[in-house]
């Protein structure tokens, strides 16, 4: 019933300003055509200054409510991301000063030059001096913006610093899952048809490389440590998906068949980040930031920034996937089957 | 063409086009008059009225997934009785949250900026502004049209098949778009969307080489080039653009059906899906992107330029003053379409692309500012000591200029590429493109309807409407879109059905409320024009002067009803350039009159 109500208010709406709307057309052709264009036109050129005024205090109040809800305020995460926050503030002087500018002047000369009797539009067909200079400006201030530009994406996108923390990263419907190379500092191979979770061994690792066999996987979750650069490699298992790190600055795709990489030095611990938000539920979040499918939205991943030392003990008691995938040869088990069958003989013997 | 040719050839034309209006009132049909028409201006309100049923059909999907947006934790039990399935107790399906989110891109692009904008106003203006009876060949137009028509049918057909349309987004990236296992729009809808768009780039590939040989070869006597209105350069360079770059949205189209039915590898390397690994090797998803884009990009500029030059042409006419910079403008004209060639690949700087190929990308997409910054201050200055007449058509116009400043500053964001790493796939992005290409078309595609809708049915649209329509659009617009910048500098994603699970994204509950409620106003404001021109086709007020807005252009020199042939008499000759107002003292001299011995040189 109320469904109802609201569409015949509608209709009602609609109906009333068409009746008013004609109304007024037929005013205007008692009123004599002419004069009620003029009406029309002052009205609506004080609409545009008015316009202007009003969009003017927008801006000021959607910045004021919006502005502290957005990453800036505290600065990026990581140290690669303070570049680019420098580079956007340079961007935002530039544009602004000329949104600011054209805008006003748009609809200023819109109210100041509406049509009036006293006043005869001026002939003026082109001055060569005119456009060079709003050729020639644009040009070099975008030849700044360029070269810093390019200056910051040829550091982003060069090869990670020696040293770097590997952390591989892998894309599927719908999640992330996180292999570390372990104590050798090499990832093993892979081989997408040897993919199987049944037997242990859902991201395709090659076992037969030696390199593998103390890689850790664990989903979802990423350690990284604070202050050291962190090198991913990224893959994705079936369609495009992207890693997104909104609060490092970084984003690279993950495209299935070819690895791609991003580096970058976070400088902040979750802990930290915690006191700086002042939210104790704050989160490095990896939101996939390329349409995957119906799940897209859900499909987030967490970065745990720390410092070595609880990195090292995190990674102390991780297992490496291959004795996952093959517990018979899990020294630690094997060492437990001892002791057991051990007690057992000895049982036997007593 | 030179002269001796159009001496020669006017009076033949003139001969033939008589037999026709002879043969007009006794034995045009229904049929052939209003259904399988060859007259230019019959098929430029079918573009139109197909691509307003369009519009009204892709803003509705905007409304409905700005709902979920809105409010993720509400249900609207109406909806099942609208999407059946898909709203089951009230609430979208996220698979349909994306098919919507496809279609409304795939509507809006190709059906509406595409066909509705560059279709109704090419076919329009081409013939009635160069001064020629009809397109170069009147049946290939009409081709154009029904290609286009069984395209729209076909994308139609998809929303009703049992697992919806194409949901992988509208630039339909493989693998997503490419395997069945990956989602339902993959199925039997990408198909569909497939077939449809291979449809449509016929249909625009027929419109585009009737366009640019219309203006080529069938300008009136005395029109040369550079006399032509800047709506014809927009036009020319349009179909330019057009012709050059849809046949490569084919291939990749044919490409992704082969990958999709004939196991074939173009796109698809590595893929183990729903526990299956696929036997495809070597392909690259990438290449698709650098094909579609290929296409992507230019489209952009297949939409902007025509609402550009017809901002151009309302503006000068309704300033009473020429355009500022004629030859400024059409250079501009010409590096925009030459650039919009070389800077695809900035849709990609994040797809693991070699970083220094795209520091080039960086360069020319930076370098589309500059012919952009001329034609925004060429616009500034016409208006300057003006004199303005605040028609709805000028009204759009000038909303034109505002939102393509607003959205294309933030280009100089995007096309950086240090940048776009923060900002790419962002709420961000949204704002940008729908304030400089989409809102910013449809102004100035409603700036067209508006300035000749006296010239296509011989009567006026109610101006108090217009007047609404216009200032609860802009505002809504801002509203609408403004924001969302910031929630793009969070870092929030586009394509998310909800945000609520995330940390870092969900402290925009409220302002995704407010944008929703606007949206709804927008398009119920929408509703209304549409009210107001179907309503005026009929009802409108009659046009009583060849010339109602005092304008220099060729098609005012035509009846107010032109019929079939445009002019009754010969082809009017034409002696200076479309941009006469206000010279020496007189307020406007069509371009039909002589030079005078004494007039003024400029």
């Amino acid at each position: 019933m109320t469904d109802f109500f609201l569409i015949a208010i509608i209709v009602l709406i609609f109906l009333v300003i068409f009746q008013i709307s004609k109304a007024s057309e037929y005013v205007s052709v008692l009123k004599g055509e002419e004069k009620s264009r003029k009406q029309n036109n002052k009205i609506n050129g004080f609409f545009m200054i008015a316009f202007l005024i009003a969009g003017l205090i927008g801006v000021w109040y959607c910045n004021k409510f919006y502005y502290p809800k957005t990453l800036f305020p505290m600065g990026a995460a990581s140290a690669e991301g303070k570049n680019i926050d420098t580079m956007l503030w340079i961007t935002i002087l530039v544009t602004g000063v000329v949104f600011f500018a054209t805008q006003i002047l748009l609809f200023w000369f819109s109210f100041r030059y509406q049509e009036s009797d006293k006043r005869k539009p001026l002939y003026f067909t082109h001055s060569n001096k005119l456009e060079l200079l709003w050729t020639g400006i644009p040009a070099i201030v975008l030849t700044v913006l360029v070269v810093f530009g390019l200056k910051y994406w040829f550091k982003f996108t060069s090869d990670a610093p020696k040293g770097s923390q590997l952390v591989e990263i892998t894309g599927h419907q719908f999640g992330w899952e996180i292999r570390y190379p372990g104590r050798d500092g090499v990832l093993g191979r892979k081989n997408y048809k040897l993919t199987d979770a049944g037997k242990g061994n859902p991201l395709g690792v090659d076992w037969s490389d030696v390199a593998s066999h103390d890689d850790i996987h664990v989903p979802t979750t990423m350690h990284v440590v604070v202050n050291k650069p962190v090198k991913l490699v990224i893959n994705s298992q079936d369609v495009i998906h992207d890693v997104g790190l909104p609060y490092f600055r970084m984003k690279m795709d993950a495209v299935p068949g070819t690895p791609t990489t991003l580096w970058f030095t976070p400088i902040y611990t979750t802990e930290q980040m915690k006191a700086k938000t002042g939210n104790p539920d704050f989160t490095y979040e990896i939101a996939c930031d390329q349409l995957c499918g119906r799940g897209h939205y859900t499909m987030r991943g967490v970065v745990i920034v720390e410092t070595q030392e609880e990195f090292d003990a995190y990674m102390a008691s991780q297992k490496p996937e291959y004795y996952k995938a093959f517990p018979d040869l899990d020294p630690d088990k094997i060492a437990v089957k001892d002791t057991t069958s051990k007690s057992v003989a000895q049982n036997i013997k007593k | 063409m030179n002269n001796d040719e159009t001496i020669h050839e006017t009076p033949l034309v003139v001969h033939d086009l008589g037999h026709e209006a002879h043969t007009h009132h006794h034995k045009e049909t229904f049929i052939t008059k209003y259904v399988f028409s060859q007259d230019h201006k019959m098929i430029s309100k079918q573009f139109l009225i197909t691509g307003i049923i369009w519009a009204v059909i892709g803003g509705l999907f905007s409304v409905i997934f700005r709902l979920q947006l809105g409010y993720p934790d509400s249900t609207f039990p109406f909806l099942e009785d609208i999407i059946g399935h898909w709203g089951k107790g009230g609430k979208i399906d996220p698979e349909f949250y994306y098919a919507l989110v496809t279609m409304h891109g795939t509507i809006l692009v190709f059906f509406v900026l595409t066909a509705g904008l560059s279709g109704t106003f090419s076919n329009f203006l081409i013939p009635l502004q160069v001064g020629a009876r009809d397109m170069a060949s009147p049946f290939l137009n009409m081709l154009s049209y029904w290609f286009f028509f069984i395209s729209s049918v076909i994308m139609f057909s998809s929303l009703f098949v049992q697992t919806g349309p194409a949901s992988g987004g509208w630039t339909i990236y493989p693998p997503l778009s490419a395997l069945g296992e990956a989602s339902d729009g993959a199925k039997i809808g990408m198909d569909l969307w497939l077939a449809s768009i291979a449809m449509f780039i016929i249909s625009v590939l027929l419109g585009g080489l009737n366009y640019i040989s219309t203006i080529l070869n069938m300008r009136t006597k005395g029109m040369s080039m550079t006399r032509l209105p800047l709506t014809i350069w927009a036009f020319f360079f349009t179909a330019v653009l057009g012709v050059l770059s849809f046949p490569v949205l084919l291939s990749a189209v044919v490409l992704l059906l082969f990958d999709r039915h004939l196991g074939t590898s173009f796109y698809l390397s590595d893929i183990f899906i729903n526990g299956k690994i696929l036997p495809n090797e070597g392909g690259s998803p990438i290449l698709f992107q650098h094909l579609f884009w290929f296409l992507g990009h230019p489209e952009v500029y297949i939409i902007a330029l025509p609402a550009m030059g017809i901002t151009s042409e309302v503006i000068s006419v309704n300033s009473r003053k020429p355009i500022f910079g004629y030859m400024a403008m059409v250079g501009s004209f010409f590096a925009i379409a030459t650039l919009s060639f070389m800077v695809w690949a900035h849709h990609m700087f994040v797809t693991g692309m070699n970083p220094f190929l795209g520091s080039f990308f960086v360069l020319l997409t930076l370098l589309i500012a500059v012919p952009s910054a001329i034609k925004v201050f060429n616009w500034l200055t016409t208006l300057w000591k003006g004199s303005i007449r605040f028609t709805p058509g000028m009204l759009f116009a000038i909303g034109f200029v505002s939102l393509f400043i607003s959205g294309g500053l933030t280009g100089i964001w995007l096309g950086n590429s240090s940048l776009d790493i923060h900002l790419h796939d962002t709420y961000f992005v949204i704002a940008h493109f729908h304030l400089v290409m989409g809102v910013a078309s449809m102004f100035g595609m409603f700036a067209g309807i508006y300035h000749w809708f006296p010239k296509m049915y011989g009567r006026y649209m109610n101006n108090t409407l217009a007047y609404i329509h216009f200032w609860i659009t802009i505002a809504g617009a801002y509203c609408i879109f403004w924001p969302m910048h910031y929630e793009g500098l969070a870092g929030m994603p586009r394509r998310y059905y909800d945000f609520s699970n995330w940390e870092s994204f969900k402290m925009f509950g409220g302002l995704n409320e407010f944008i929703s409620i606007v949206a709804m106003i927008v398009f119920a404001t929408q509703i209304l024009f549409i009210i107001n021109f179907f309503h005026s086709i009929f009802k409108g007020r009659k046009v009583t002067t060849q010339n109602p807005w005092g304008a220099n252009t060729l098609e005012w020199t035509a009846p107010i009803r032109p019929g079939h042939g445009n002019w009754t008499a010969e082809i009017p000759e034409v002696y200076r350039w479309a941009y006469d107002y206000g010279k020496d003292g007189r307020d406007f001299i069509p371009q039909t009159e002589p030079v005078g011995a004494d007039e003024h040189r400029h």
